[in-house]
């Protein structure tokens, strides 16, 4: 007899990043009882990695920014394939969310006015991003963790004990969603997982779930990514009936860490560049001035002597060309390197030491300067970094409603990295904080209000807790089963190889080979030891997640025969008007296959599409919609 | 490459060993790759917390050579070429399994913490700071809750019994983040860190900052500032004897800052002793002297270790809150 733990709640927040905490937070305000499920530790979230800071218009830095050019930003980096709804309502409410962080016990650094302070990157017009040093994502985090905390002591006051109505379940990981499938339509039940440290089941019943589970970098070799993300949220939507969009764009952020390789794929944030660090070659070229696309040539100067002035007097001067979108340099630095002048680890050199004196790269740069000198016993201040592209973020993910961040299935929403849609076909620096705040909220906010239109709570189907049980424990039954880490290690080589920056026909087609083989060697992973916190064991079970997201991928990036944002194709390297009209939408079969659908992308209002130049417009949109 | 040797403590609650093991090393790796390496090759099962691998999450902590360090973070060029490195979980938090503890303490301690306070009449949008004001605080919030502080403290490390009434380092600079916010409406983060989270039990041996990651200037910065303000304030015993010798108490008095451990109404909740104001109060202790009369001067004569307690060396802690007049208004 299987033991599973039992519990009942309102909402159920699958992910403890910043969407999750901030979904919670909204869907207990709303006066729901809410569990929050975490892979890691409270406040371990992969959140705490971004640094350079949160996008949000408020102008307190430049008084001309506005929703408007944040909007216009937006749909500039994405490509114009952004869910216009969500980028409008993203620049239009993360300023008020930024805000209400202050309010939780968050403090960002100050303008001289004492106003928040603004910082300049790559893709955004205005000084836009709101930041805490170089570690704005842990200020984000810790900010919530505290917010929740302070919720759950409202709670103990009133009810007498702290996890009354807002519980975190820490390391404890879903493998399923449970559906109610009465009447003929599918309704989120709950949710079926286990706790790591025991290897007990646990049952959430729950008529919503929120996914706030994050992307899916653990897929590719090098990557900024932690183990957690293994695209649990993707896939488990993908299993209950939603649907995937935009997963051929992954970001490849162009600094990663290159030397040592114990921390390879470790990022250097943008804000280095956006502080003065320029991109040199192995021959010491500032090569970025000859990787200025057509699209950006007015907005980029076209000299170092006007990129230097631009950091003092950006009113009079164009941004220099290191602050190009992320995709933009991500290539121009694999260009160098393919072209034999990189350096010896594969990257390019990353260099503020000359330009900067020492006491300001500190003041400004200090985790960064920090993380070098302990981790790899590189002075910043002194020397240059070795950089190169590295999997960071997944635009794609989870087609939602705009304005509810509703998943399609009744009772399912997503928000943060594991929706897709905002980003279009890439992602700005800085929106991603905001994004996770702005339609975390939204998640929560839905998530609570859909609960009160249920006459009553949909039911667990014994049956399908009983396969979900079965699922997980297979891995452990099976005798001589695959090692999962060489099965992990192989899927990533994989998507490395093939699927990785620079794509091509006949890469992607071995590819969906190479997954298929995969696909039936993961069915016959076995892990040795017991259920007690055993890594193993956890990594088979996350495998199948990360197939089925990794086959998306591939299948995606196949399909499309174009490049844009975090897509390039080799065999097509230009932008093609006719494909932004497409977005690409995965689902499963009920055989548990990938299948891809093109769906036509929302047609943008007027009154967005007049924020545009026509000749603007010209270079995204074909003829016929321009008339 | 080369192949180093590894001993790695393996075993749950129940017990364990260290168990030895050669694993290969490549250059410029970390303790946290090599435990990665065993996993993969010789020892899938084998239990570790990690997340980022860039020291910024806080989820490596382990103790390498006995010292308390983020795997992450600990080069492997940092040892000899020949030396065994052995590797065991946190020795301050019960073990769940091989390297993982159960560090749940902190979060609770956390919980107890009382929370930001927003200024009442200060809309979102409005608040106004000072770069300079926030920047104390803000190297408190650097903090990435490895909880290797609060493993290396010794007034917890060894002593389960010392854990109710002592938050710890940890907590400690949280009280002082919040009593530095420029804007926090609470105006106690000092008597609450001395009267509930037992910032009197820390005698400042400064080993928490010493292992903090995150370089946070823990003792300096957060708890002696804390302790100093608190002192000011409070009925200190050490301050009152300062003042009977120094007959500073006969000097004119200025308004001291009464306790204010007393203040506002008391309830009593049923079945608890009453509070007794006029309740006899432990008599202060003469020194341990030996039969001739004198003050032993070789403490191997003495039945305890160093000097006598100012509090007398018949009061064990924490004391036993029914003997005290005093109920925290909270339980």
């Amino acid at each position: 007899m299987i033991n599973i733990e039992k519990h009942w709640y309102d909402v159920v927040v699958i992910g403890a990043g910043g969407a999750g905490l901030r979904a919670a937070i909204e869907a207990r305000l709303a006066g729901k009882k809410v569990a929050i499920i975490s892979k890691s530790l409270f406040g371990k979230a992969h959140t705490v990695m971004a640094e350079g800071g949160a996008a949000a218009a408020m102008g307190n830095v430049n008084p001309n920014d506005n929703w408007m050019v944040h909007f216009r930003d937006t749909m500039r980096g994405g490509k114009f394939l952004n869910n216009y709804r969500m980028a409008e309502l993203h620049a239009k409410e993360a300023p008020e969310r930024i805000w209400e962080l202050e309010t939780y016990g968050a403090l960002f650094d100050r303008t001289k006015d004492g106003k928040i302070s603004q910082r300049n990157f790559g893709g955004h017009e205005y000084p836009r991003l709101a930041h805490v040093g170089d570690r704005t994502g842990l200020e984000l985090i810790r900010t919530l963790q505290q917010k929740i905390v302070s919720l759950q002591q409202e709670d103990k006051a009133q009810h007498g004990a702290y996890d009354a109505r807002l519980r975190v379940f820490a390391e404890c990981t879903i493998t399923e969603l449970l559906l109610d499938e009465t009447g003929g339509q599918k309704r989120i039940a709950g949710a079926f997982g286990y706790h790591r440290e025991s290897g007990e089941f646990v049952l959430f019943e729950a008529p919503a779930v929120v996914l706030a589970t994050g992307g899916v970098g653990r897929s590719y070799k090098v990557t900024s990514n932690s183990w957690e993300y293994t695209g649990d949220g993707h896939a488990l939507a993908l299993r209950a009936g939603a649907k995937l969009i935009n997963m051929e764009f992954l970001q490849f952020h162009p600094t990663g860490m290159v030397w040592p390789p114990s921390v390879r794929g470790i990022l250097v944030t943008e804000s280095v560049r956006g502080d003065g660090g320029i991109l040199k070659n192995s021959e010491g070229k500032r090569f970025m001035f000859e990787y200025v696309p057509d699209v950006f040539r007015k907005q980029y100067a076209e000299t170092p002597e006007e990129a230097d002035r631009w950091y003092t007097d950006p009113d009079n001067n164009r941004r220099p060309p290191e602050l190009l979108p992320r995709d933009e340099v991500a290539r121009a630095i694999n260009s160098e390197v393919k072209a034999g002048r990189g350096t010896k680890a594969g990257g390019v050199y990353l260099d503020i030491a000359s330009r900067r004196p020492a006491a300001e790269i500190l003041k400004k740069l200090p985790s960064m300067y920090h993380q070098f000198k302990e981790l790899a016993d590189v002075d910043i201040t002194a020397q240059p970094m070795e950089v190169g592209p590295t999997c960071h973020y997944v635009m794609g993910g989870v087609e939602v409603d705009p304005d509810t961040a509703s998943a399609g299935v009744l009772g399912l929403y997503a928000a943060g990295e594991v929706s897709g849609g905002m980003h279009g076909s890439n992602r700005l620096g800085g929106n991603s904080l905001s994004d996770l705040l702005v339609f975390g909220k939204r998640a929560g906010e839905y998530a609570a209000s859909y609960t009160d239109t249920l006459a009553k709570r949909p039911k667990v189907n014994d049956k399908q807790v009983a396969v979900a049980v079965e699922e997980a424990l297979t891995p452990l039954a099976r005798d001589g089963g695959e090692n999962p880490y060489t099965l992990q290690s192989d899927l990533q080589d994989v998507m490395g190889d093939l699927v990785g920056i620079i794509r091509r026909k006949g890469e992607l087609q071995e590819s969906l080979s190479r997954l298929s083989e995969l696909r039936e060697r993961i069915r016959k992973v076995g892990a040795t030891g017991g259920r007690r916190y055993n890594p193993g064991w956890h990594l088979a079970l996350d495998l199948r997640n990360m197939l089925v997201v990794s086959e998306c991928t591939a299948k995606a990036a196949l399909e499309r025969e174009e490049s844009r944002g975090g897509h390039t194709r080799e065999d097509f390297p230009k932008m093609d008007s006719k494909w932004r009209q497409v977005n690409l939408v995965c689902a499963l079969t009920p055989t548990g296959e990938v299948d891809l659908t093109h769906q036509p992308i929302p047609t943008m209002t007027p009154d967005l599409l007049a924020l545009f130049d026509k000749s603007e417009l010209a270079k995204y949109m074909t003829d016929k919609e321009l008339s | 490459m080369t192949v180093r040797q590894f001993k790695v403590w393996r075993g749950d609650a129940a017990g364990g060993q260290l168990n030895d093991y050669k694993v290969e090393v490549n250059e410029g790796e970390v303790v946290l790759d090599v435990i990665h390496r065993l996993q993969a090759t010789q020892e899938p099962d084998l239990a570790c917390r990690w997340n980022c691998k860039a020291g910024k999450c806080g989820s490596c902590s382990m103790e390498i050579n006995g010292m308390p360090r983020l795997g992450c973070m600990t080069r492997m060029s940092t040892f000899e070429e020949d030396e065994t490195i052995t590797v065991t979980p946190l020795r301050t938090f019960p073990v769940i399994r091989d390297l993982v503890t159960d560090v749940s303490f902190n979060y609770q301690k956390a919980q107890e913490m009382p929370a930001f306070a927003p200024p009442a009449d200060v809309a979102p949008g409005e608040y106004r700071m000072q770069q300079i004001d926030v920047e104390r605080s803000q190297e408190f919030r650097k903090c990435i809750e490895c909880f290797l502080c609060q493993n290396t403290c010794h007034v917890v490390r060894d002593h389960d019994e010392n854990k109710p009434a002592f938050s710890g380092p940890r907590l400690f600079i949280r009280a002082a983040e919040l009593d530095m916010h420029p804007l926090d409406a609470r105006h106690d983060r000092k008597e609450i860190a001395q009267q509930s989270q037992g910032l009197g039990y820390c005698n400042i041996t400064k080993c928490c900052t010493e292992v903090c990651p995150e370089h946070i200037k823990i003792t300096d910065n957060a708890i002696i500032p804390m302790k100093e303000r608190v002192v000011d304030r409070r009925y200190d015993p050490l301050v009152v004897f300062g003042r009977k010798i120094l007959r500073r108490d006969q000097l004119a008095a200025t308004a001291p800052a009464g306790p204010t451990v007393h203040a506002g109404p008391v309830t009593v909740a049923d079945g608890q002793a009453p509070v007794d104001f006029g309740r006899e109060l432990t008599p202060p202790q003469p020194a341990e002297v030996n039969p001739s009369g004198h003050v032993n001067l070789n403490e191997m004569l003495s039945d305890r270790a160093a000097a006598a307690s100012p509090f007398g060396d018949d009061i064990t802690f924490p004391v036993n809150p029914n003997s005290l007049n005093y109920y925290h208004p909270e339980r």
